[in-house]
This record gives structure tokens, C-alpha cells and sequence, in this order.
């Protein structure tokens, strides 16, 4: 048993709500409570869905417990089979059902409908979200592509000839990062090296698109902690390769374009070479990034502390843009996805840090507060742990909330993604003119604690800071002097300071203990 | 507007034989679960915690109904259940009483501990009335564990806070003394305007269940009078009965004539002179009535769908019917509960459709064929409608602003003109 007050990922169920919520053709029937039908609103209102999730629940109360429960669920398939005449069909349970073995699954396949039904196991006190969609897509892929493949070690069927190069873009799902626009910008960047998108799945897919993969010669893992299962079967199955590469940032999206190209045989140069490090924004270069990290105003950027976590996948990309895309010190990088734990363990190495592998939102919250970060790149989940520590955040990953499904096109993915991750990091932060006024002018009345950068459309409120157990006491001078630190790094100097005096086991904290620590601390 | 002798009294009304019939269906209900109450509850009680025992499942969808987090710790989590638990009952238990010293080490400011159960709970039969009288054993008179159910297999969205109130019945104090109480969970800022309301009547002394602490219980006994302000605290008046107090039907205080009907009820029961009721209500129901009138016209004749959500269905519509005079296409409720709802029943227009339990997709065919102007419905539903065509107002809202009382008659008007209002701002 597991204390939970906030949690990143939702039972595996929902995982496979999202697959289906992705596609056009395909049901999902769940043998759930009424309370489950909650679900629905996660895509209806944080994502603005028209319609609602292709989502059929059994909804059996305690009542039909003892009668036959496996009734509703053949009740539930035939009716939303007739409904909504799907495709496909996914059937699976909840927590609550899987408790009562109805075995759902192998029921709705006894029932012999013209489409293909995908019974789901969903261990729902075991696994999660992610592991949900993963399993669910990969269900689904090898169902419909049944007797397929090729006879193992049998060479691959040529390609049908007079077309150039395709791929899939396998992993999109409803309710992921920026997933909406990162496939478009990636199917862009494709296109730019003649490179046809054979097939996007489960984004927008049908059936029959899933059933044209093998078509393509190869698969981009775009969010491999939902395609990677799915990736690795076709690679096994149909010997299709697939992208290692996470195009997120100028780096990662310049190697990518070379893994892609290689896949398909093109050369990537043209698209390469236009995309100049250091060109100006006025040329054709299309990410700005990287000549925006070198203009001279972004000079005030560099080192500054950003704590990163989210999903591995946005996690690593996001750390490695901080570090070699505009010079932040990465000082905490983390994930709730445990099953990439080891990627981001390794990742954690490069920048001298301790990965931090957790889904205890506590937890997250104490070590963010420990590493007094200057900007914290998170899930919605951290946007409110920096909001209460007075700390500019901006979102990377899932879990979202409103707000991080905008309106306009912004993926993250690409080389307009990089500069889209320019403008999203940059912009919470006191801008670096400002940051000198602010220190020469602090007791100026209007750069009181409570004036807020002027960019900012609002105050950080100021965290309530809960003195750790035994603090050294501030001295009435040292914290004056305090008072004279500008407001936005006022919070990491006295928490630094109170450490250093802790850690020496200095009862009070004078002005010479604030500025000892300054020394030691000092970057 | 609101002309108290038009309206029969409470004690007149009509059971449920003469009620309009009711369109009984079974299918797929979209609700929440009761777990859900636990979202108003918490903020309500101060001093308690909310601990589910359930999956997952249970905590992403308090979380999900919570919408916005505001706390780093707020006063309700979820111990979650896992493979380990499942496989023997005696660890399980083992491990809920460790999961409970360990969180109330953390918060000694929580006196009451709810321990609420959820589906998995049920289905695997953990007892939680027996965990509740082992920790009780073990941390009373410091906190005291009170147990209920908020499961999805046994209940709907608002019984769970009938159920925690249930829960709490019989550890009120015994009492004799003559005395109003309130059931239900209310705003506080509507618990004080009512206060002053009785106290004006002379109705004195008040208690209000639940109170801003829940370990500040209220007597209860032969002298209670009990006046729900909650339609779907049934379970709880009637265990309140059960210690002996008296229940006053009465319709509910939502809307101007709502709220002087249910005054009116507790007057007559605790014999407030009739002359006192009118001179207190008279302007305050004069007051609601002209601030209420402000939405009248982009309500009335409007034709309103509302589905099974929250159990304030019927007093709602009767409100939305009577004062805003709006048609009632459809009213439909997760269960009729004919007791609490009778006086409300009574005060529907005739020919008003009724509909108990849900078939969803044959609901949601005869929203498409009616076209209301405006329909009620969960959060789940409320874009994919719009996507149709179709103005909505989602019913969670109802639950989390407060709407009872003279007072708040405005803004609850308002909850359905905006959505109206809205549709006529937008030229896009
Ligand atoms: S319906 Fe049951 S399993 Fe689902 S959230 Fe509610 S209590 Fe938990
Ligand atoms: S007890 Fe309930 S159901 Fe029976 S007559 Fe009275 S109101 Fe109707």
C-alpha cells in the first residue's frame, strides 16, 4: 500500500483510453464502475476534444455483483459495436474488474464480430499510464497485423518501387506533450529530405493505416514510451529499423535528420547546411536557437540553475537543450517513469547530478526545494511546486494541464520545436537588463519584493518558507543584509546560507556567515 | 415574486403516488463516484483527512476532479493498493494501519480521520469498519477514525458526503435541548448569511452538520428539528431520525422562493409566529427576486435538458422552471429519493419528463432530437455537445460554488444565463 496525494500517471486503463481517443475508427469498451467515467473529461476538457473519447464503460454496480456481470460486458460490446461500428475493438477492464475476473477480453472475442477485438490485460496494481498506451498500441498493432509478417528469416518484401523513402511516425497519443504539433513539424522536416510519411500512429490513424505500416522502411520512435514496444516488435517482426534519436533541440534534431536519412538512403546535407549554427535570424536557417543563445542579451543566461523532470523521454531532450543549447547549469534532472529509469540514470551522469526516479510528488517538491533551482522545466505537477517556491517553471512533459494545449502551433520536436523551447524557457525568467537594474536599483520603491518583473503578467507569490528543523537563527544585521539581495535570488541565498551555517553547526547566521556562504556557493 | 401564500405547506405536499411518471433506465451512467465529495468535504472540515482506500484509479480521479492544485498537501490522498496487498487480506491490513500512524506522525493537525472506501476496497472485502475500531483503539481520543463508503459499486457523486455524514451520526452527543439543525455541506460564507436568517426568526440555538470542524460534533435527540439543506443527504436524516430527531420536509434554498419555503418550514416547525416569517423573509426575498430578474430574460422560455449527475437535478429545475421560467424538457437524476424530493416533486410543472438511472447513448439521442437551449451535464459530455451545437453548463459547478440561500440566487441564475450570455457575445 502507497500513500498517493498527487500522482503523474493514471492506471493503465486510461493509458489505453488515450490510444483509442487517438484514433478515428477504433472502440474501446471498459468493464468499469460509473466513478471511471471520469476519464473522459481528462480529453474533453484539458485537451478541448469535440468529441467525446470512443469509450463504452459497463458501469456495474455493486447490486449486479452477484448476478452476471459478464452479461453487461457483452451487452456493452454488441450495443457499441452497432452504435458505433468500429474497425476495431479494444476490450478491457479497470482495477475494480479485473479484481472480479470476468475475463472481459476473451468474452468479447467469443462473441464473433466481423472486426478485430483486442482483449487488453491491464495489470492495474502493478503498472500505469504509459505502460498502458504501450501495451495497448502494441496489442492492437500485432492484432491487425496478424499473419503478416514475414517467415522469420525470411528476407524482407521489397518496397512496392516508383516511390521514394517512407516512414511511420509511431507514438503520438491524445493527452501527450505537444504531440499534436510535434508530427506535423516532423513530417515537415521528412519531407524536406524526401522523405514520405508513410503512416502517423495512433494520432489521427485508422485501422487500416495501422494495418499499411509495413509499407514504410522504417519508424521514427518519436515518444518511445509508448512506441517503443510497438518499434522493437516491427523491427523483430518485418525488419523494419527505427529512429534512436529524440529530434528535440537544434542537436538532437540535426542528428536525427542524420539517423532518418541514413534509414532512407537520402542525404541529409541540404537540409543540414541550411541549418547553420550561429546564422542569422534573417537567413533561411529556420531554428533561431542557436543564434539567439549566441546573441550577446542572452549572456546573462549562462549557468543559470534549471531543474528538469517530466516523462525520461522530454527529460533527457530537455536537459541536454538546457546544458548545450543556452548554457543552464543543470542542477536536478529527474523522471516518474520508472521503466526508462536507467536512460535517465545515465543522462543524470553527464551533468554530475543524482537522478532523481520517483512518482512521490512530495519528493519531487523536497528535492527542488534542496537544489534551488533558478528555473524549473517540469510537468504541470512541478509548475505548482515552483509556483508555491516562488520559482519560474515552464512545462516540458506530461501530465498536462489546460493551458499546455495551445492554441497556436507549438511543437517541441523539430527546429521550430527548438526555438519554441527558446521562447517557452527564456521567457519566465528576469530578463538580463532588467536583472541589472534590479540589483542597482533594488531600493528603489518600485523594485520592491512584490513588484514582479515587468514582463511577468504576474508576482510569483512569495512561498511561505517553512524554517527547516533547528535553523540557525538570523542575525537582526544579516538579515538586513539579506534584505539588500535582490527579491528573485533572495530565496536561494538565505537557503543557502542557512545550510552552510547547518552544516557547521553555526547557531546564528551574521552578516560575515551570508557572505562566507556567498564565497562558497559562488559560481 | 416569491408570494409565500401561494405555495402549499411543506407538510401539505403530496407524496410520491401523485408524482408526474418516471422514465426508468439502465445502460451506462456517466457520473462521478462519491469519492468525489471528498473535493468539498475536505475544504469544509479543517481538521480532517480524507484517506481512500482504493487504485490508482481512485486517486487520478480525485485529482482529476479536484482540476487545479492548490496544496502540496492537501487533506485527502489515497493509500493505493498493490500486488503485494492483494495477495493476503492480513498484510493488507497491516499495511493500511501503517499507512495511517505514518500520515497522522506527518499532520498532527488532522483530529478526524476518514478512512473511505472505494470499489477494490469492497470487492476484495477489506473491512474498514473494523480498521476504523483498531485504530480508534490505538489513537483516540487524539484522532478519531470514522469510516464510509465513496465506491463507484455503491454510490453516485454527492452520496458520498450523504455517507460521510451518515458515518458521523452516531458518534453525535445525545442532547435534549429543543434545537435547528442544518444538514448539509455548505460554503461558509452561506452558513453565516443563514445563521443570521434563523437568529432574525428567533430560531435559536443552530447547529450545522457538517460544522467547519469535524470534531466539533452536534447534539443530537427528541428536541432536534432537522431541515436538510442538501437533497441527497436522505440516508443521513433518516439515521438522524433514527436517534430520534424530527425531519421537516421542505423544498430546498435554491432561488428566491426555494430559500423562503425552507425558512418557512423550520419557522412553522419551530412555531415562529407567521407575521415574524414574512417580516423577515419579505425584503431579503424581494431583494434575490430583483437581483435574480436580471437573468430572467435570457432564461425564460428556454427549453433545459438536464442530465443525471449531481442529485440537485430536481430542485434545480424547479428553480430554473419557476423562478427563471424556463421549459423542462428532461430532468433526469442518478436515483429518486421521494422522501427528500417530495415537496420539490410537488412543485414541478406538470407533464415535466423525470428519468432515474441513465442509458447514456439513448439519453444523449433524445438531447439531439429535443435541441435544448441549454443542457446540465457532467464535465465529460459539456465539449463534445458545444462540438454539436449545444450550449451547456457542466453540474460540477454546482457543487463547488455556493448557490443556497437569498443571497447566492443571483449567481445561481447566472451559472445557467452565462453559458446563453456567452453564445451571444461570440460573433466567431
Ligand atoms: S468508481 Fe470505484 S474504482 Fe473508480 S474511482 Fe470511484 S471508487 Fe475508485
Ligand atoms: S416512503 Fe417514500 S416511496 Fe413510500 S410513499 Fe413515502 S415518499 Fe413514497
Amino acid at each position: 500500500m502507497q500513500l498517493a496525494l498527487w500522482t503523474y500517471e493514471g492506471p493503465p486503463h486510461v493509458g489505453a483510453m488515450r490510444i483509442a481517443a487517438s484514433m478515428r475508427d477504433v472502440h474501446c469498451v471498459l468493464h468499469a464502475p460509473q466513478g471511471d467515467t471520469y476519464a473522459d473529461l481528462l480529453f474533453t476538457m484539458i485537451e478541448r476534444h469535440d468529441r467525446r473519447p470512443p469509450v463504452t464503460y459497463t458501469t456495474f454496480q455493486a447490486r449486479d455483483l452477484g448476478g452476471d456481470t459478464a452479461d453487461l460486458v457483452k451487452t456493452a460490446v454488441a450495443e457499441a459495436f452497432a452504435r458505433f461500428a468500429p474497425k476495431a475493438m479494444l476490450v478491457g477492464e479497470s482495477c475494480t474488474a479485473e479484481l472480479i475476473q470476468d475475463q472481459s477480453g476473451a468474452l468479447a472475442q467469443s462473441m464473433a464480430l466481423p472486426v478485430p477485438v483486442v482483449p487488453l490485460e491491464l495489470p492495474a496494481y502493478s503498472k500505469k499510464e504509459n505502460w498502458g498506451a504501450a501495451e495497448t498500441l502494441y496489442r492492437l498493432v500485432r492484432t491487425l497485423l496478424a499473419g503478416r509478417a514475414p517467415a522469420p528469416g525470411a528476407a524482407r518484401p521489397a518496397r512496392s518501387g516508383g516511390r521514394g523513402p517512407t516512414a511511420n511516425l509511431l507514438g503520438a497519443t491524445a493527452l501527450g506533450f505537444r504531440a499534436r504539433d510535434d508530427v506535423v513539424e516532423i513530417g515537415r522536416l521528412l519531407a524536406e529530405l524526401g522523405i514520405g510519411v508513410n503512416a502517423v500512429v495512433p494520432l489521427g490513424a485508422t485501422a487500416d493505416d495501422i494495418r499499411r505500416l509495413p509499407e514504410a522502411d522504417f519508424n521514427v520512435d518519436l515518444y518511445p514510451e509508448v512506441s517503443r514496444a510497438t518499434a522493437t516488435w516491427l523491427e523483430r517482426a518485418f525488419g523494419m529499423p527505427y529512429t534512436r534519436t529524440i529530434p528535440m533541440g537544434v542537436r538532437g534534431t540535426r542528428e536525427f535528420v542524420a539517423e532518418a536519412a541514413a534509414l532512407a538512403g537520402v542525404d541529409p546535407a541540404p537540409v543540414l547546411a541550411r541549418e547553420r549554427p550561429g546564422a542569422a535570424g534573417l537567413s533561411a536557417s529556420q531554428s533561431r536557437l542557436a543564434w539567439y543563445a549566441r546573441s550577446v542579451d542572452s549572456t546573462y543566461l549562462t549557468g543559470k540553475r534549471v531543474f528538469v523532470f517530466g516523462d525520461a523521454t522530454h527529460a533527457i531532450a530537455a536537459a541536454r537543450v538546457a546544458a548545450e543549447e543556452i548554457g543552464f547549469s543543470v542542477v536536478g534532472l529527474g523522471t516518474y517513469a520508472r521503466e526508462f529509469a536507467r536512460d535517465v540514470r545515465e543522462a543524470a551522469k553527464r551533468y554530475g547530478v543524482e537522478a532523481l526516479v520517483t512518482d512521490d510528488y512530495l519528493e519531487v517538491e523536497r528535492a527542488i526545494a534542496a537544489a534551488a533551482p533558478e528555473l524549473v522545466l517540469g510537468t504541470q505537477m512541478e509548475r505548482h511546486i515552483a509556483k508555491r517556491q516562488g520559482i519560474a517553471c515552464a512545462v516540458i512533459s506530461a501530465p498536462l494541464h489546460v493551458q499546455d494545449v495551445p492554441a497556436r502551433y507549438s511543437p517541441v520536436y523539430g527546429f521550430e520545436g527548438a526555438n519554441v523551447l527558446f521562447d517557452s524557457w527564456v521567457h519566465p525568467l528576469v530578463m538580463g537588463l532588467e536583472e541589472h537594474l534590479l540589483a542597482m536599483f533594488r531600493e528603489d520603491f518600485e523594485f520592491h519584493d512584490a513588484a514582479a518583473a515587468s514582463h511577468l503578467a504576474t508576482s510569483g507569490a512569495a512561498a511561505a518558507r517553512a524554517p527547516a528543523p533547528a535553523a540557525p537563527a538570523w542575525t537582526a544585521e544579516g538579515e538586513r543584509e539579506l534584505a539588500k539581495i535582490p527579491f528573485f535570488v533572495r530565496a536561494k541565498a538565505r537557503r543557502n546560507t542557512e545550510r552552510f551555517a547547518a552544516e557547521r553547526g553555526l547557531a546564528t547566521i551574521t552578516v560575515d556567515t551570508l557572505y562566507e556562504a556567498k564565497a562558497h556557493y559562488g559560481r | 415574486m416569491t408570494d409565500l401564500s401561494a405555495l402549499p405547506p411543506a407538510s401539505a405536499l403530496p407524496g410520491c403516488g401523485s408524482a408526474a411518471p418516471v422514465l426508468r433506465e439502465r445502460g451506462q451512467r456517466e457520473v462521478f463516484c462519491g469519492l468525489t465529495s471528498i473535493v468539498w468535504l475536505h475544504r469544509k472540515m479543517q481538521d480532517a483527512f480524507f484517506l481512500v482506500v482504493g487504485s490508482r484509479t481512485c486517486a487520478h480521479l480525485l485529482q482529476s476532479a479536484a482540476g487545479v492544485m492548490i496544496f502540496a498537501e492537501p487533506r485527502f490522498g489515497t493509500a493505493v493498493l498493490t500486488d503485494r496487498d492483494l495477495a493476503g487480506l492480513a498484510d493488507a491490513n497491516e499495511e493500511l494501519d501503517r499507512v495511517c500512524v505514518a500520515l497522522l506522525e506527518r499532520r498532527p493537525d488532522i483530529g478526524t480521520l476518514f478512512l473511505v472506501g472505494s470499489c477494490p476496497s469492497e470487492v476484495i472485502k477489506l473491512d474498514l469498519a473494523k480498521a476504523a475500531e483498531r485504530l480508534n483503539a490505538r489513537l483516540f481520543p487524539r484522532v478519531r477514525v470514522v469510516n464510509f463508503s465513496g465506491s463507484g459499486i455503491e454510490t453516485t457523486f454527492t452520496q458520498g458526503e450523504d455517507n460521510a455524514l451518515r458515518a458521523m451520526v452516531p458518534l453525535l452527543p445525545q442532547t435534549q435541548a429543543k434545537q435547528l439543525l442544518v444538514v448539509g455541506c455548505l460554503a461558509d460564507v452561506v452558513e453565516d448569511q443563514l445563521r443570521r436568517h434563523f437568529a432574525a426568526l428567533g430560531i435559536d440555538p443552530v447547529a450545522f452538520f457538517p460544522g467547519r470542524r469535524a470534531a466539533a460534533l452536534p447534539g443530537v435527540g427528541p428536541g432536534t428539528l432537522v431541515l436538510a439543506a442538501q437533497p441527497f443527504d436522505g440516508e443521513t436524516v433518516r439515521a438522524l431520525a433514527g436517534r430520534g430527531a424530527r425531519p421537516i420536509a421542505s423544498p430546498y434554498p435554491f432561488g428566491a422562493e426555494g430559500t423562503t419555503a425552507w425558512l418557512a418550514a423550520a419557522a412553522r416547525a419551530w412555531g415562529v409566529a407567521p407575521e415574524r416569517l414574512r417580516e423577515v423573509t419579505a425584503p431579503l426575498a424581494a431583494r434575490a427576486a430583483k437581483a435574480v430578474a436580471r437573468h430572467r430574460d435570457r432564461l425564460a422560455g428556454k427549453r433545459l435538458f438536464v442530465l443525471p449527475d449531481s442529485q440537485l437535478e430536481i430542485p434545480l429545475a424547479r428553480f430554473l422552471a419557476r423562478e427563471m421560467g424556463m421549459a423542462l424538457v428532461e430532468v433526469g437524476t442518478p436515483y429518486l429519493d421521494r422522501q427528500m424530493v417530495a415537496a420539490e416533486l410537488a412543485l414541478l410543472p406538470a407533464g415535466v419528463t423525470l428519468s432515474e438511472g441513465q442509458h447514456l447513448e439513448r439519453q444523449l439521442d433524445r438531447v439531439r432530437a429535443a435541441r435544448p437551449d441549454l443542457t446540465v451535464c457532467g464535465l465529460g459530455l459539456a465539449n463534445p455537445l458545444e462540438a454539436e451545437g449545444l450550449a451547456t453548463k457542466w453540474s460540477i459547478e454546482l457543487v463547488f460554488t455556493p448557490i443556497h440561500g437569498y443571497d447566492q440566487a443571483a449567481d445561481l441564475a447566472e451559472v445557467f444565463a452565462r453559458p446563453l450570455e456567452r453564445r451571444a457575445r461570440l460573433a466567431v
